[in-house]
């Protein structure tokens, strides 16, 4: 992303993408829920994945945005 | 690692003889399920190693050898109140064990020095209260984390509401972390004749939003976004610079540092057998450091009891304006660091995670009911590699 106006298609872009994906949602109903329920359809992190994503969080600069702790132990070796 | 398994084997016991003290109970009036009664129960166990030869606390130079034992337990207990609210405690306690190479060198001539391992605890209790009619869900939260150079205190409050047809739901997130570390300062660096360490503050505070949506039978997506802010020391004290000069230094960052992070996740139910889960997230912040990270993870169910999942995740980040590799730091510079994990580079994380939840339960205990290994691996362009493997065992 070099210049504001890339910066600004990619914003334009998002917005539609995600407009597009919402207006075309279809009601489920609970009973219809199966799938989305499975224990691999979750969109938060698992149990599993905290360790490594500490370490991830402790060896890149970038951190937040997973739905995990934003700060707090200090990582720092 | 013996110890690990004892302590996972007394659990799983433990657990077994509070289940059958609840499935009596349970057979009694409807009038049980009014009670606190577990719900889950999560262990989990990592090891996780790392290589690499660019250490902070050597300038940029010097081994990252580092291995890490982490233990964690979660306890999720829940309770239906009189006029339908769901309670849910979840507590939650982690230790680690580590050893580091480079904490060893903070005496440069020391063969081995008490920072060469350190352990750290780090208790959590999360109270939610959840009106599963209206949709509404309300939580709150303490943790800590206590090491020998650092203290954190934690708390957090978020409010969830779902869309009236339950196929949506917003969650405003709101989480503090207070902070206090010890100024461990490079051995050559020390002032003689002060009794103990300083210490510092480093504060933290963020707010979250984020949104999901069922799509349709089979997708699910979500957007988070963070704002994080910090103010304090931000630095660490250890970390030593070398300047052009050849003279050494701290480390010494801005005491400020504002992070917004986007991010995107999905998931779709492929087929019958193949799920397809998708991450990808933008940082920015005011250090001059931004990244984006991609993480695709495609678990096959190969049977009822049993599935793999293969995953793979790309990230990369462009440099802090404050780093410059050893030796090449000026005393023109306001702020300065030789610490690689600012420094400009990509890195690759792969790995599969395996999961077994077998009919009769795991070690034929009905409710501990799936066991869980994942393995991965992780290289960065800075030749830093590293290793990471966890086991979840779960009580349902």
């Amino acid at each position: 992303m070099k210049n504001p106006k890339q910066k600004m298609l990619l914003v334009s872009g998002s917005i539609a993408f995600m407009s597009i994906l919402f207006t075309s949602c279809t009601p489920v109903k609970e009973y219809q829920k199966g799938r989305i329920n499975d224990s691999e359809m979750v969109l938060g992190n698992r149990k599993i994945e905290k360790t490594e994503l500490s370490f991830q969080s402790y060896r890149e600069g970038a951190s937040g945005a997973n739905a995990g702790k934003s700060g707090g132990g200090c990582g720092c070796n | 690692m013996k110890r690990i398994f004892i302590t996972g084997f007394a659990l799983l016991g433990l657990f077994q003889y509070q289940l059958r003290a609840q499935n009596v109970a349970a057979d009694s009036t409807s009038y049980q399920n009014k009670k606190l009664k577990v719900d889950e129960v999560n262990l989990v166990s990592s090891y996780y190693k790392q290589e690499g030869d660019n250490s902070a606390v050597t300038g940029g130079i010097g081994s990252e050898h580092l291995t890490d034992i982490a233990n964690t337990i979660d306890v999720k207990l829940i309770k239906y109140g009189e006029n339908g609210i769901k309670h849910t405690f979840d507590i939650e306690a982690g230790i680690d064990h580590y050893t580091s190479a480079s904490s060893d060198m903070i005496d440069l001539s020391a063969n081995s020095s008490a920072s060469s391992s350190d352990i750290r605890f780090y208790p959590s209790l999360t109270y939610m209260r959840e009106n599963e009619e209206k949709g509404r869900t309300f939580a709150a939260g303490v943790s800590s984390s206590s090491e020998f150079d650092y203290q954190s205190f934690g708390g957090n409050i978020s409010f969830s509401q779902k869309t009236k047809n339950k196929n949506g739901e917003f969650t405003a997130k709101f989480q503090t972390y207070i902070d206090q570390l010890k100024l461990i300062e490079p051995i050559e660096l020390r002032t003689y004749g002060s009794n103990g360490y300083d210490s510092a503050n480093r504060n933290t505070f963020a707010g979250t939003l984020s949104y999901s949506q069922i799509v349709n039978q089979r997708l699910q997506v979500m957007i988070v976004g963070d704002i994080i802010s910090q103010n304090g020391y931000l630095s660490l004290p250890f970390h030593r610079v070398y300047f052009a000069d050849g003279t050494v230094h701290q480390e010494k960052m801005p005491d400020t540092r504002l992070k917004i992070p986007l991010g995107i996740r999905a998931s779709y139910f492929l087929g019958d057998t193949f799920i397809i889960r998708a991450y990808y997230r933008y940082y920015s912040d005011d250090w001059s450091l931004k990244a984006h990270t991609a993480d695709i993870e495609i678990p096959v169910k190969l049977s009822q009891a049993f599935s793999l999942s293969p995953f793979y995740r790309y990230y990369t980040q462009t440099g802090t304006k404050y780093f410059k590799p050893f030796g090449e730091h000026t005393a023109a510079d306001e702020y300065y660091t030789s610490n690689y994990d600012l420094s400009k580079f990509d890195s690759s994380f792969f790995g599969m995670g395996m999961k077994f939840t077998p009919p009769n339960g795991v070690f034929g205990l009905k409710h501990w009911n799936t066991v869980e290994i994942r393995y991965g691996h992780y290289t960065r362009t800075t030749n830093m590699t590293s290793d990471i493997i966890s086991l979840n065992i779960k009580y349902k």
